[in-house]
């Protein structure tokens, strides 16, 4: 049979990781990035949380909390999230279809590359006259009008990272699309790839709409364009409009591929398969479809005609209706399997918990009346983190630990898998639960110091990040040991894996499947 | 799937994407500072544009060698297919924005502007316009008085432009009716004149530009109207240099005997963004110059 | 290996219920330790606090419920117990059925949602009508019929912000002058902004409005009980945006006309002042209290310029001509945070400020500059 058309000859050292086409390579670059970001994220989320440990003024001024906060937000998502579940479908994708590479290796390098540099533009603004980007992650005018150079830094960062990801998606659909093994029709497709390809579709919709609402202001703040300037007939609030359009989207584009983690980590240990596939499939597809047309769920205290509000409160609640059903039938695969509880399974089931109170703090918000007195508070804060690190980033680390001992060959520490899945679970809801109270009470969001009332509980809440934070050394600790070494994992790697990634040796070879496999 | 009847096509290791990479650093480096007003600025875009242009040259040449020593088979073809798709896809969503833009200050903002006798007395809120503080509308293409301007009209050159643009749109087909029939000087002559309508295209709205700035009154700061107008018309102008240069690119390679009747994704991949160039400028011409 | 697990679930579960339990409780008996809603004080804010709690308690129940069977399957269901997989993996009747009951509580939710949206939105047949307009970073109130309107700004001393003294009871949420309403009368608020976003919330009252420079939003509220209810910006609008909270004092019809014609006379009494010609004592006296409570956000409380804010300290600006320095100030500087104070502070604020701005941090012009000089600049 045909094998891959290629000549051995590769680069070694730092050049092997620059030039490199390989998609191993590739989702390695993007999982090390992403680390690398949730730390700097991170660091900034302990700024800000010890500046919130008491009333009053101690660690930073108000002017650099706001930077913190705005880059906290924009390191998390656009520098951890995103890249970290793109460096899992480098990975996973190709190997799950039965594919030798990505569809296109090139353009794939291409997307990671594009990353360090757009995230050094973002890190520089820091250091600007004036400070960075300081106007929140949403980056509203007339504020974001005001800054100074760091702002132009950081956008042009998000036209960067914007740019990264919609080539990164584009490939990724071609690849879903176009390099399937034979057999492998799209109902027969894991749902890891399942939700990165209506991710994937998500992002080219939506990233270019970004886009172009970061050119807008760029244009008011430099050119004199008048988009969001009522003295010559613009609206601020048109802003907003465009930028939830993407930023919508955007947060299922965090959320759909942690549920194709999650499908594919539960029937695993529940050693059975997932239950309601076909239903699976097109809950995905309505969520992405709803995503579209509930924006202004963000804006209904911006004085929207009441028809408005009405509309985008009932497109809003019924995303409960496909969450909820994944959400039965993840519950539905377990029930009655015959389940064990490794490190990924605990994430798995963690991370179901967590995202379903978001889910229900997200349904509060979506109804408008209600959200009057939410909105711009803690509670949103608490239910986005639940939604988020619940949804997104326990799947990731579902997703390393399961797919770990695949990729380096090796076992992790199954001991501090655990540990460290345990003090996040706990630090996690130590930091965030009290926050839906705060929020209640009135305390609003992006504030760098509160009135009395409100000091216990942000205490719990800055003891809590602490925690989690300190937490991730042990994450650390034991990827690099399985990477190092330690016990010979099996191609199957667990007792119940189903797949064709489970069909190739631990670790894989240079190119995944050289020779398509077939599927029945 | 191909996989069965061929091989993987899997490129060599490239030092191109890491370096272009570094070229929209320095590009996007160079266009903060010179919007600050950094004297190093157009410069350090200078850099920038030098190492992409660089880079698509070899990039795209290694890409294009590629593709004419027969390395790729149909199923990077369809890759292609895919991603050009998408691209297409992705640029129509950006002029989404932008029409998304024009059609909420039309249809509510302006009004609400006009209802909000509190803060603006007196403003007459009608399309076009510039805002309350901005200079009045004058009737299109008029001359216009003193802290007044004119907003664009729809006959004269959009309506020229419009059939220009038309008209490439069927002369890049026929084209490729030459090269499906491996008439190649139906394709050269036919992309040529293609080419000839995108820069005639391209100078008449240069012309067009001028005249609104010099005599109409009309500029990217004229309120609402002219915001919309300009970032509008100005990328969908972008996009036809763009095409166009693409056009001239494939042109060159037409005439070194590029392109099979059986394979030739590069022309295809041209035409397509031809097209969508082409029927943004419809929806431009119906809703900013002529609605 | 299935104690310990055993143990880490069931540890898992009574820490969810434990917490859940307080949320729910939280919903309806312990509203006044702070973890649910502040307790309202309007009509509206009752029905949205209602709201509030049926839409929580639905929530609660329905969580309950899935992870219920979550758990229990989760115990009873694990392989160290020999339990052995089913094959099942589809059933058409049970999808339709959760996607159905799901759908009906949305509908059920929407119902009660519906109709309180449809309340706040009438503002018609109100008694009265107060403006406010948000400015980086202070409120300002105007009372149309009443013919007042007063800047209302923090009130809190920089020292208890800094921890050099002790914090005071209502830290950070008290103001120098409260916006004051008539119990018991349907108030309109027209909300718009000067400079950026800002939204106008008082949780008690059970209203937030983004207030939007150059477009006004509408909303109402009627108190029912006198009080001083307080509430912050809930906007991000820049460095200071945590530090323009908001008081209402909500008093008897009587007690609101004595106030209001009170406003009246001392804004009369500002305006004769304006008049006279200042010593530069007196300027400087008064400047020093106009920079304090105005300028000092930005350009710092020793002319020192705060982050992007440029100092006072040799500003090409305050020691050049003062015809330059007067501008500024009174017309602002468009596209930056530097507002058009001519609106908000009268003649002899502006030159109280100037001369004080020329006269301190080290600049020495020794230029005095009085009102009639701001008046002839208007
Ligand atoms: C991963 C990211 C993510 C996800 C998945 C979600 C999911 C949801 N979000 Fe969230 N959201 C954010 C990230 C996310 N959100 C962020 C970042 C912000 C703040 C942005 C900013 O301002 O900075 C935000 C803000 C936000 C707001 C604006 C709040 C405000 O500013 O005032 C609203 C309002 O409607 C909202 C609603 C929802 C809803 C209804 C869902 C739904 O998808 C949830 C659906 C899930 C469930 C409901 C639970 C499971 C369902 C069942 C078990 C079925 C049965 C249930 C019922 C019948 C009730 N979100
Ligand atoms: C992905 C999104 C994300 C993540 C992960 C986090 C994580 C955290 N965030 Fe936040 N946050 C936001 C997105 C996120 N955040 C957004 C959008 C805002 C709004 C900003 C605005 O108002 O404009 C915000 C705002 C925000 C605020 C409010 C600021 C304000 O309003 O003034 C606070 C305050 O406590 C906070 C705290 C924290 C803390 C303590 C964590 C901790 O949980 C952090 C702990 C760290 C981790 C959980 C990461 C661990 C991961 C790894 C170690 C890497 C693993 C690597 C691989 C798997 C490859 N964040
Ligand atoms: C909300 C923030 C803010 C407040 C409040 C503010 N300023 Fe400013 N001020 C600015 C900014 C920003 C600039 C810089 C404008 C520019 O870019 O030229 C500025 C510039 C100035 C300058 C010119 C300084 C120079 O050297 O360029 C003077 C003088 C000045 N302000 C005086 C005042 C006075 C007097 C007050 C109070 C009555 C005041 N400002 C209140 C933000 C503020
Ligand atoms: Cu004003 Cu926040
Ligand atoms: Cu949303």
């Amino acid at each position: 049979m045909a094998t891959a058309h290629h000549d051995e000859h590769h680069p070694s050292g730092i050049m092997r990781w620059l030039t490199t086409t390989n998609h191993k390579d590739i989702g390695t670059l993007y999982l090390v990035f992403a680390f690398t970001m949730a730390l700097v994220g991170g660091l900034m989320s302990l700024v800000i949380r010890s500046e919130l440990w008491q009333p009053g003024l101690q660690v930073t001024d108000p002017h650099f909390f706001n930077q913190m906060a705005t880059v906290h937000a924009l390191v998390m998502i656009f520098g951890f999230v995103m890249p970290a579940f793109t460096g899992l479908a480098n990975w996973m994708v190709p190997m799950m279809i039965g594919a030798p590479d990505m569809a296109l290796p090139r353009l794939n390098n291409w997307s990671f590359w594009i990353l360090p540099f757009a995230a050094t533009l973002l890190m520089l603004s820091l250091f600007m006259p004036g400070g960075g980007p300081s106007g929140g992650w949403t980056i509203y005018p007339p504020l974001s009008v005001q800054g100074g150079i760091g702002t132009d830094f950081a956008l042009l960062s998000i036209h960067m990272l914007g740019m990264s990801s919609i080539l990164g998606s584009i490939n990724i659909i071609a690849t879903i699309l176009n390099m399937r093994a034979p057999g492998m029709t799209l109902m027969k497709m894991p749902m890891f790839c399942w939700g990165w390809l209506i991710t994937a579709f998500l992002l080219i919709a939506s990233m270019p709409v970004l886009a172009g609402a970061v050119t807008m202001l760029i244009t008011d703040r430099h050119f004199g364009t008048h988009f969001f300037d009522a003295a010559g007939g613009g609206d601020p609030v048109l802003f907003q409009h465009v930028f939830w359009f993407f930023g919508h989207p955007e947060v299922y584009i965090l959320v759909l591929p942690a549920f194709g983690v999650f499908s594919q980590i539960i029937p695993t240990f529940a050693r059975k398969p997932l239950f309601g596939y076909v239903s699976m499939v097109y809950a995905t597809a309505t969520i992405a479809f709803l995503s579209f047309i509930v924006w202004a769920h963000h804006m209904y205290t911006v004085g929207m005609p009441m028809g408005g509000e009405l509309f985008f409160m009932y497109a809003t609640m019924l995303i409960a209706v496909p969450t909820g059903v994944k959400i039965f039938n993840w519950v539905s695969t377990m029930w009655r399997g015959s389940m064990t509880f490794e490190t990924p399974m605990l994430w798995a089931i963690g991370g179901v918990f967590i995202f379903a109170i978001g889910g229900f703090s997200g349904l509060m918000l979506a109804i408008t009346p209600a959200d009057f007195q939410y909105h711009d508070t803690y509670f949103v804060v608490a239910h986005f983190h639940y939604v988020i690190i619940g949804g997104s980033v326990f799947a990731l680390f579902g997703a390393v630990t399961y797919w770990l001992p695949k990729w380096t060959g090796h076992m992790y520490n199954e001991t501090l898998g655990k540990w460290h899945f345990w003090l996040t679970m706990i630090g996690f809801n130590l930091t965030f639960f009290p926050q839906h109270f705060l929020g209640l009470a009135g305390m609003p969001r992006r504030i760098p110091d509160y009135a009395l009332q409100f000091t216990e509980f942000n205490q719990w809440s800055t003891v809590g990040a602490f925690l989690t934070i300190g937490a991730q050394l042990i994450f650390f600790y034991y990827a690099i040991q399985s990477m190092k070494g330690g016990v010979k994992a099996t191609d199957k790697v667990w007792e119940g894996s189903e797949g064709l990634e489970w069909t190739l040796p631990s670790p894989p070879p240079y190119h995944s499947f050289t020779v398509a496999p077939k599927v029945k | 799937m191909s996989a069965a009847n061929g091989s993987y096509y899997l490129p060599n290791p490239s030092p191109w994407p890491v370096i272009t990479s570094a070229g929209l650093f320095f590009l996007a480096l160079g266009f903060i500072l010179l919007m600050n007003n950094v004297g190093a600025g157009p410069w350090v875009m200078l850099a920038g544009t030098a190492i992409i242009v660089y880079m698509m040259f070899r990039w795209f040449g290694q890409v294009i060698g590629e593709s004419e020593s027969g390395t790729y088979n149909s199923q990077v073809d369809r890759s292609f297919r895919w991603s050009m798709a998408w691209f297409i896809f992705s640029e129509v969503m950006f002029f989404a924005a932008f029409f998304g833009a024009l059609f909420y200050v039309r249809q509510w903002a302006v009004d609400w502007l006009g209802s909000t006798e509190l803060l603006w007395p007196g403003y007459d809120a009608t399309w076009p316009t510039a805002g309350p503080k901005g200079p009045m509308p004058a009737a299109a293409d008029s001359v216009p008085g003193p802290n007044q301007f004119s907003p664009m009209g729809a006959l004269g050159i959009p309506a020229i432009n419009t059939l220009i643009l038309l008209a490439s749109g069927v002369t890049v087909t026929i084209a490729h009716w030459g090269l499906l029939k491996n008439n190649r000087s139906q394709l050269v002559i036919w992309l040529f004149l293609t080419v000839a309508l995108g820069i005639t295209f391209l100078s008449l709205q240069a012309y067009e530009y001028a005249h609104a700035y010099k005599e109409l009154g009309l500029t990217l700061k004229t309120g609402i109207y002219g915001a919309t107008f300009f970032m509008l018309t100005g990328f969908h102008g972008f996009h036809v240099t763009m095409g166009t240069i693409m056009l001239i690119v494939i042109l060159g390679r037409a005439l070194k005997g590029h392109f099979r009747p059986d394979s030739h994704f590069g022309f295809e991949a041209v035409a397509w963004y031809w097209h969508f160039v082409d029927v943004v400028w419809l929806f431009l011409f119906i809703f900013v110059y002529w609605l | 290996m299935s104690m310990t697990h055993l143990k880490q679930f069931t540890g898992m579960m009574s820490r969810s219920l434990l917490g859940l339990s307080l949320w729910l409780v939280s919903g309806s008996v312990f509203a006044e330790y702070g973890l649910n809603f502040q307790k309202p004080v309007t009509s509206i804010g009752h029905r949205v606090l209602e709201l509030h709690n049926l839409i929580l308690l639905i929530c609660v129940v329905i969580f309950i419920v899935v992870f219920g069977v979550m758990f229990y399957s989760i115990y009873a269901h694990r392989k160290s117990k020999g339990y052995k997989a089913a094959k099942f993996h589809d059933n058409a009747k049970l999808e339709v059925v959760w996607t159905v009951i799901p759908f009906a509580i949305l509908v059920s939710m929407a119902i009660p949602s519906t109709a309180t949206l449809i309340e706040m939105d009438d503002v018609s047949k109100s008694d009265l009508t107060v403006k406010i307009t948000g400015y980086q970073w202070k409120w300002k109130y105007d009372y149309p019929d009443q013919d007042v309107s007063f800047f209302s700004t923090l009130a809190t001393p920089r020292d208890q912000i800094e921890n050099k003294t002790a914090k005071g009871k209502d830290y950070l949420l008290e103001v120098d002058n409260p916006v004051v309403l008539p119990v018991g009368k349907k108030v309109r608020f027209v909300v718009t902004a000067n400079d950026v976003i800002h939204a106008w919330w008082v949780p008690a009252l059970g209203v937030k409005k983004d207030a939007i420079p150059g477009f006004v939003n509408e909303m109402w509220a009627r108190v029912d009980e006198p009080g001083i209810y307080r509430g912050q910006c809930a906007e991000l609008c820049g460095k200071d945006h945590g530090y323009m909270p908001i008081v209402v004092q909500a008093v008897s019809q009587e007690e609101f006309d004595k106030w209001a014609a009170l406003q009246k006379d001392k804004a009369a009494a500002a305006e004769a002042s304006a008049g006279k010609t200042w010593s530069k004592d007196e300027l400087m006296e008064k400047g020093k209290k106009v920079y304090a409570s105005t300028c000092a956000a930005c350009h710092g409380a020793n002319g020192e310029g705060v982050g992007p804010f440029p100092k006072m300290t040799g500003s090409k600006i305050a020691t050049g001509p003062v015809a330059g320095h007067l501008n500024i100030v009174m017309k602002g500087k468009t596209g930056t945070a530097m507002q058009a104070f001519a609106g908000q502070l009268n003649d002899a604020d502006i030159a109280a400020v100037v001369t004080f701005e020329r006269n301190s941090f080290g600049n020495k012009t020794g230029d005095v500059v009085q009102p009639s000089q701001v008046k002839a600049a208007r």
